[in-house]
């Protein structure tokens, strides 16, 4: 399983453009906004965890067809369920190696987006609190998403339309966290739902994103 | 050995074949035969594991093949039509990720790219091989672990004589291991005493 994971570490770093792709998108998404709306610090800094959390979700769908894609069309992924490794152990590989990729970059950036969109300081904590768990949530979700597209015709815009309705609880909560910091309220409520469902998803995900390989091989 | 019984496969919606029963003894090797859409590949994939069978059954040494289907997977190579080389990794760092998946193997992928002439290639990146490179570096997986059943889908496509000749070395030295190939093709294999099983 480590194997998958360095392997897969190993090929973002050598299509580093690809990599970059989806940090730049989100970084460049959420600059559009000041753009768009004006830079007035009220009503930006009001709805800057509702832009960081959007980019972000969207920023994590990017690399996502090709997360299986590639392994289907080259034959590797035939290699893959054919190493004596339970299928789930594969998805959740790929997931991690996803988070790595695209769910940390996209954390790190998020701190100093929050600060360009003039944000309350206060919220910036709970805004990358909810992010940790939210970007593993996206991962997780995303990675079954992709195994269950996958073989199917036109899967890249499939994608969006499966794994989209089902990360909106996590963007309910997320948001909700930072708002409830930046209105002097306790976070730990939002936090600790985005925690649990986030302990619901480790396991459930990659059975499902493991059955839909299986299917997806045959 | 390996045994089939009354095995059927759909593709798709189609059914591709259906009642057949077949037997490799140990160090045996068989052909299977047939126009295109025939259902080799479809009979290679189902012998992997990575298709089901509708009916019929898969015996191993008389046990039920599938009944464990990970250790089923850990019996089989299985090379298919396509290479499964990532082009941005190199020749060596393609063939030492299949390495971790198979315990025990005491082949280094260097020893496993000289059995098919690859060793001085081992540090370009798969994306400089040609066509037959990679089909070279596909069939060195072959050599780092010690399964004991091969299941090759047109193995020998692109490949140059001298490389044909080194495979069929290869495919010798497993037998007489006594390991089993089962192989998909259209031109003869570079090997002997083999059985044929022709599907239509």
């Amino acid at each position: 399983m480590i194997a998958i994971l360095l392997r897969e570490l190993r090929l973002s770093l050598r299509h580093g453009a690809d990599t970059l792709a989806a940090l730049l998108f989100f970084v460049l998404a959420a600059s559009l906004f000041p753009l768009a709306i004006g830079p007035a610090p009220e009503t930006l800094g009001r709805i800057a965890p509702g832009i960081v959390w959007v980019c972000a979700l969207l920023a994590a769908l990017l690399p996502l067809d090709r997360l299986f894609g590639a392994d289907l069309e080259d034959g590797s992924l035939d290699q893959l369920l054919l190493g004596g490794l339970p299928t789930a152990a594969i998805a959740l590989a790929k997931a991690a190696a996803h988070w790595l990729a695209t769910g940390l970059p996209l954390l790190l950036a998020a701190a100093p987006l929050a600060i360009m969109l003039r944000m309350p300081s206060e919220a910036i904590p709970a805004l990358l609190a909810g992010l940790l768990p939210g970007t593993l949530l996206l991962s997780l979700l995303g990675t079954t998403g992709a195994a269950i597209v996958l073989g199917a015709r036109r899967g890249g815009v499939l994608l969006p339309l499966l794994v989209l309705p089902l990360t909106t609880p996590v963007l309910i909560f997320g948001v909700a966290a930072a708002d409830a910091a930046a209105g002097g309220l306790s976070a730990r409520p939002h936090l600790l739902l985005l925690t649990a469902m986030l302990a619901g998803a480790l396991p459930l995900c990659p059975l499902a994103a493991g059955a839909a390989l299986r299917g997806a091989a045959e | 050995m390996l045994k089939a019984e009354g095995l059927a496969a759909f593709r798709g919606e189609r059914l591709v074949f259906a009642g057949l029963s077949f037997a490799v003894p140990v160090g045996g090797a068989l052909v299977l035969a047939g126009p295109n859409g025939s259902g080799k590949s479809t009979l290679l994939r189902v012998l992997a594991g990575l298709c089901r069978a509708e009916a019929g059954e898969l015996l191993w040494d008389g046990r039920a093949a599938m009944a464990d289907p990970y250790e089923h997977a850990r019996r089989v190579a299985y090379i298919g039509h396509q290479d499964a080389v990532k082009p941005g990794l190199t020749v060596a760092e393609n063939l030492a990720f299949y390495q971790c998946f198979r315990t025990g193997a005491a082949t280094s992928p260097h020893t496993a790219l000289a059995h098919l002439g690859l060793a001085e290639l081992a540090d370009l990146p798969a994306r400089m091989l040609s066509a037959g490179q990679k089909r070279r570096l596909a069939l060195s997986r072959l050599a780092i672990g010690d399964a004991p059943l091969w299941l090759l889908d047109e193995p020998t496509l692109g490949l140059d004589s001298v490389a044909l000749t080194r495979f069929g070395t290869m495919l010798q030295a497993h037998r007489d291991r006594g390991g089993i190939v089962v192989a998909a093709t259209h031109v003869p294999l570079p090997m002997d005493a083999v059985g044929e099983l022709r599907l239509s």
